[in-house]
């Protein structure tokens, strides 16, 4: 019961009763609606009159509520929707990489074809390993050398894709080093710039063999070549294959400088191969170390083959581990 | 929701309270509106004067009780309606509720013994009462009634004048405590 003061207490009764007698002439008089001509109940009148802002209103609101709760909900489908066009969009920049991949590694392949038809000699056991079509196992160099005087990398194929010791890496440009340790998943590559490094090699015009040594700097050196040999700057070198790792014939670099020295002339090359931003690299899958047809071991120009093994430091290894050692 | 009235003496402790015997005031608004009634066949003159009107404002004035003011100021109004042939029922409630309750409000803050301020009070409460039924016959009924004319000034003079004696003969009605 609501307590009213007694002050207020007329004055709530003289509210009511002139509420009680508008309402009862309200049901007794009736509303003229001019523009039809019709009369309906004042309190009818006044009901919709009263009655109809407040629906109006509820409607409204109600409206826009549900306006509200639609906007909601489509918002949570736009949501969803976007979450699933943002997962679609990463899948289907998953399968563009993958087709990008695989793109590169068409071309890696189509290069090794290449390599290969210019190469036949070279006997590779990739046939199994990465399709009939080439002897070669693409790499990715994945690290390099924590030593700075020593310039090796790392390659991410290792005993299980059939990699081992002593296998030639080459990237399409030239020649990059050999495998000098192999890890299941993992090979150490020997850079031709390493102090131990050593490559049979010959001057592409000249046919002059010697052999390219690294010297822990940028350009590698061709050794053994006489004062009497006139070497020019730009000369191309390539492999001789005497050291039974790399294929004759393979870029190795240019001369970059040449000056005479005692008893040979001091060479440096710019190596073919960009051996400071190698990404990709060719493993050569060589069953066995590469011999050397008896016609080229009999040329004069093979005699620095001979030399090659005497050039190198003590080699513990077998005369078949090849020129150079570790 | 219910609301709890106290219909009970109101009225301030230095305004004299005056009672009536039972079944005096009931019987005069009847009185009233009946004599109005009848009257109303003897011409124009008896127009002027709306006993209803003076029985409100002299009971209210009396009681100085806001509620049974206008209470009874909503009978007699009401019952006037009833009786008429033409005018919805509550045009003078409505107008007679208001008059008995302004009537009691004001007897009890000021004396209304003396008989000039009781024609002065019955003159105003006469066009309160001619307002209020001006504006709700505009409002409801959609009906033209003026608010003031010459008219209507002399007819609250002449009920003044008339409710001067009226009141003094309404007075001996007075229960003697």
């Amino acid at each position: 019961m609501v307590d009213i003061p007694t002050r207020r207490r007329p004055l709530a009764l003289l509210a009511i009763v002139v509420v009680a007698q508008v309402l009862l002439l309200a049901f007794q008089v009736r509303h003229t609606d001019r523009p039809q001509g019709r009369d309906i109940p004042l309190v009818r009148y006044w009901a919709v009159e009263l009655i109809i802002p407040i629906e109006r209103a509820g409607s409204g609101i109600l409206s826009g509520m549900g306006g509200i709760w639609t906007g909601y909900i489509d918002l949570r489908h736009e949501r969803s929707e976007n979450l699933r066009l943002r997962d679609e969009n990463g899948q289907l920049k998953l399968r563009n990489r993958e087709l990008e991949t695989q793109t590169a590694e068409e071309e890696h392949l189509a290069t090794l074809l290449e390599f290969r038809k210019e190469h036949p000699e070279a006997p590779m056991l990739a046939a199994q390993v990465v399709g009939s079509s080439t002897a070669m196992l693409a790499a990715q160099v994945i690290g390099g050398s924590a030593d700075p005087n020593s310039h090796t990398i790392f390659i991410n194929r290792g005993l299980n894709d059939h990699v081992r010791h002593n296998m030639a890496v080459i990237t399409p440009d030239g020649i990059v080093g050999k495998i000098v340790e192999v890890f299941p998943n993992t090979s150490q590559v020997l850079l031709i710039s390493d102090r131990e490094s050593g490559v049979g090699a010959m001057f592409e015009g000249t046919r002059t063999h010697g052999i390219v040594k690294g010297n822990g700097g940028p350009y590698p050196e061709m050794d053994y070549i006489v004062n009497d040999e006139k070497v020019h700057v730009g000369d191309a070198v390539i492999t001789s294959g005497e050291d039974r790792i790399f294929p004759k014939g393979l870029p190795v670099g240019v001369v970059s400088e040449d000056k005479p020295s005692n008893p040979f002339q001091v060479i440096r090359l710019r190596s073919a191969a960009h051996l400071d931003r190698l990404e990709d690299v060719l493993v050569l899958l060589t069953e066995k170390e590469l011999k050397l047809k008896e016609s080229d071991a009999s040329a004069p120009e093979n005699k620095a083959a001979a030399s090659l093994s005497r050039a190198q430091p003590p080699a513990p290894a077998p005369p078949k581990a090849g020129a150079t050692k570790r | 929701m219910s609301f709890a009235f106290n219909p009970g003496i109101q009225s301030q402790d230095n305004v004299e309270v005056h009672k009536y015997y039972t079944g005096t005031i009931l019987g005069a608004a009847i009185l009233a509106i009946v004599l109005q009634a009848f009257l109303h066949r003897y011409g124009h003159w008896a127009e002027m004067i709306e006993l209803p009107l003076l029985v409100t404002i002299y009971f209210g004035v009396s009681r100085r009780n806001p509620a049974s003011g206008l209470l009874l100021g909503a009978a007699i109004g009401l019952l006037q309606d009833a009786l008429s042939h033409d005018n919805p029922i509550g045009l003078y409630g409505i107008a007679k509720t208001l008059v008995g309750y302004v009537a009691s409000s004001v007897g009890a803050r000021i004396d209304t013994e003396h008989p000039l301020s009781r024609f002065a009070l019955v003159v105003l409460l006469f066009h309160f009462h001619q307002v209020v039924l001006a504006i709700t016959e505009r409002a409801l009924l959609d009906r033209s009634a003026p608010l003031f004319t010459l008219h209507l000034l002399i007819d609250s003079l002449v009920s003044g004048a008339f409710a001067v004696l009226l009141f003094a003969l309404l007075d001996r009605l007075r229960r003697t405590s």
